[in-house]
């Protein structure tokens, strides 16, 4: 098996299941029961001392 | 003093290395582009040693208020003059080149032939507008939603500089013949040189501010220009990987050839479209549309699914651009799966654009500048629509090489970059002058009109002649051969093309309004006029309706 048949089929199997499960923690990290507290705060932030802007 | 001098000797070593390059080089371009860095050497040596300040000298010219503020606005008020200066520029030789492709004695041989100047509107309009664009409003972004001024001031500067620096040697380069030939990334390796250690200064001074910020949050704004500054580091490095000929000269090869040479170029060229022109203008969105608006984004969570989405997402779609190539079958539909995966969360980025307004949709009528965002955020949607459409591949063998896809470019890249850059340089200058409005809103509603109508008969008339080019290439007739040769199409579409001059003409005039409304900003005076979405009360008619009481029968 050549370096390019291997690196393909590590791509086509865990490195694709790695990345899929990666980009599903990254998107509902910020569904988790603690989380609405910091989106609200992280979603008003642009508008405190609003005077200087 | 010790530190003038040791500036001295350094620039005094850059033009000693720049003359040095320009006897012994026996190629011409690269003697007048050492010229041009010789002559900034001078320029610095005059500043640092006499007491001749000319950054100074120019910042009263634009009136830029002195003394230092809460934030370090110097270098993003310079940001938003180069903005409006390389957009004026960019857009005149884009309407130029358009008047070329209709009327060929308008190509002036050698130096402004189509081929010599359409990299410089592509570069001027991408790198120099959005370029400075991007730099101005992440400055000015990263400080306020960080609540702490830039980390390296010193650098900052360098890299505003150096960058303008960098766009007068790559536009000179085109106009003198020197170029790599790969699209979107046409400057030769000694610029491409220059850009890496600007682009990395600039990583730096982002991350440096992002790191001393006094606010819990990164606001995702944020996030999008920092996926951008480095996505373009990587994308730069890679596809530019070139051997020059001597280092006397401009001349380079790709380290990449054949089919990996191509997909190299546009895995760059296709990102460049999604991180530097969807990822930055969006950091852009999510800060100022809700600024303006008065109202936070519309879903926070949903932004984040956003950018992952662009993240993951974007960087495999470049083979869309090799269709039916000799890339491998399957690259190509990698390519096209992925690109028409994208619809999805662009179009989610777009809703959440769009219902940030959600209560405040009388904004659209009174305030212009919202006006406009709310028509970017439009031309966002309509374009990354267009775009996996046109990457599908049974439709792509109809469009591809032909005007269609030049269609779909501009309407994204007037549509959504400059509509929506525009509104962000609309929202600063007041800000950053310190001034009580703008001069005039009413103006913005003519510039907005004339943009918007400008984008129409733009896209309307490369519709048009994509799909009639389209057809004609691949009609046969009974005999098997093809009925049309390829001047026939060009004929066909003669006055396609001089649509598209006027439309690139309007929209050119609709900027220059802007530069006008904006320079009178700067100086600050305000134009005497009626508001917008003024509703004159007639007392008259505001009477309760006089109705003859009735009795009405209970069911």
């Amino acid at each position: 098996m050549s370096l390019y048949t291997a690196l393909r089929h590590f791509a086509d199997s865990y490195a694709l299941a790695m990345i899929c499960v990666l980009y599903l923690t990254l998107c509902l990290w910020h569904f988790r029961p603690g989380a609405t507290a910091h989106i609200a705060d992280a979603k008003l932030s642009i508008f405190q001392d609003d005077d200087h802007d | 003093m010790e530190t003038v001098v040791r500036r001295l000797g350094v620039w005094a070593l850059v033009l000693l290395a720049s003359i040095a390059a320009i006897a012994l080089t026996p190629d011409k371009g690269f003697a007048i582009q050492m010229g041009i860095v010789a002559l900034v050497a001078v320029i610095l040596i005059i500043a640092t040693a006499t007491t001749y300040d000319p950054v100074a000298r120019a910042q009263s010219i634009f009136r830029m208020p002195p003394g230092p503020s809460r934030y370090d606005d110097d270098v993003i008020r310079w940001g938003v003059i180069a903005t409006m200066f390389w957009g004026i520029v960019g857009l005149l030789v884009g309407v130029f080149i358009a008047a070329q492709l209709a009327f060929p004695q308008l190509n002036f041989e050698p130096y402004l032939n189509f081929g010599r100047v359409r990299p410089l509107h592509t570069s001027a309009v991408i790198f120099a507008f959005g370029g400075n664009a991007l730099l101005a409003t992440s400055f000015y972004v990263v400080q306020r939603t960080c609540r702490t001024t830039l980390a390296f001031p010193a650098l900052a500067r360098f890299v505003f500089w150096g960058y303008q620096l960098f766009i007068v040697l790559a536009a000179t380069g085109y106009i003198l013949g020197i170029g790599q030939g790969r699209e979107y990334a046409e400057p030769e390796w000694y610029v491409d040189l220059w850009l890496t250690i600007v682009w990395l200064a600039y990583l730096a001074v982002f991350v440096g501010t992002l790191l001393r910020r006094h606010e819990p949050h990164i606001y995702v704004a944020n996030w999008f220009y920092l996926a951008f500054i480095i996505t373009i580091a990587m994308l730069h490095v890679v596809n530019n990987l070139a051997v020059p000929v001597s280092f006397l000269g401009s001349k380079s090869y790709s380290l990449f050839s054949g089919v990996q040479d191509a997909l190299t170029q546009w895995w760059y060229g296709h990102n460049a479209v999604g991180f530097f022109l969807t990822a930055g203008f969006l950091a852009m969105m999510y800060y100022f549309v809700p600024k303006q608006a008065g109202r936070p984004v519309y879903s926070y969570r949903l932004s984040i699914i956003h950018f992952w989405s662009l993240i993951f997402l974007y960087i495999w779609a470049g083979p869309h651009h090799l269709h039916y190539t000799a890339l491998p079958d399957w690259a190509q539909t990698l390519g096209m799966v992925f690109s028409v995966m994208l619809w999805m969360p662009s179009w989610g980025g777009m809703i959440n654009g769009l219902m940030t307004l959600n209560g405040a949709w009388d904004k659209v009528r009174t305030d212009p500048i919202i006006r406009m965002m709310v028509m970017a955020l439009a031309f966002y949607g309509m374009s990354t629509f267009e775009g996996p459409m046109l990457s599908i591949k049974a439709v792509n063998s109809l469009s591809h090489y032909t005007d269609w896809t030049i269609g779909h470019v501009h309407s994204g890249a007037l549509g959504w970059n400059g509509l929506i850059t525009f509104a962000c340089v609309y929202y600063l200058a007041p800000r950053l002058w310190n001034r009580e409005r703008l001069y005039s809103l009413r103006m913005i509603n003519w510039h907005f009109w004339l943009a918007t109508l400008g984008i129409v008969f733009y896209a309307a008339s490369m519709w048009v002649a994509g799909i009639t080019q389209g057809l004609m290439w691949r009609e046969y007739g009974a005999d098997g051969y093809l009925v049309n040769s390829f001047v026939d199409t060009v004929a066909a579409l003669h006055p396609m093309y001089i649509l598209r001059a006027v439309g690139g003409l309007m929209y050119l005039s609709g900027a220059l309004i802007m530069a006008y409304n904006i320079w009178m900003t700067v100086l600050g005076k305000l134009r005497d006029e009626a508001p917008m979405g003024d509703t004159p009360h007639d007392a008259a008619a505001d009477t309760p309706i006089a109705r003859p009481l009735v009795t009405e029968p209970a069911e």
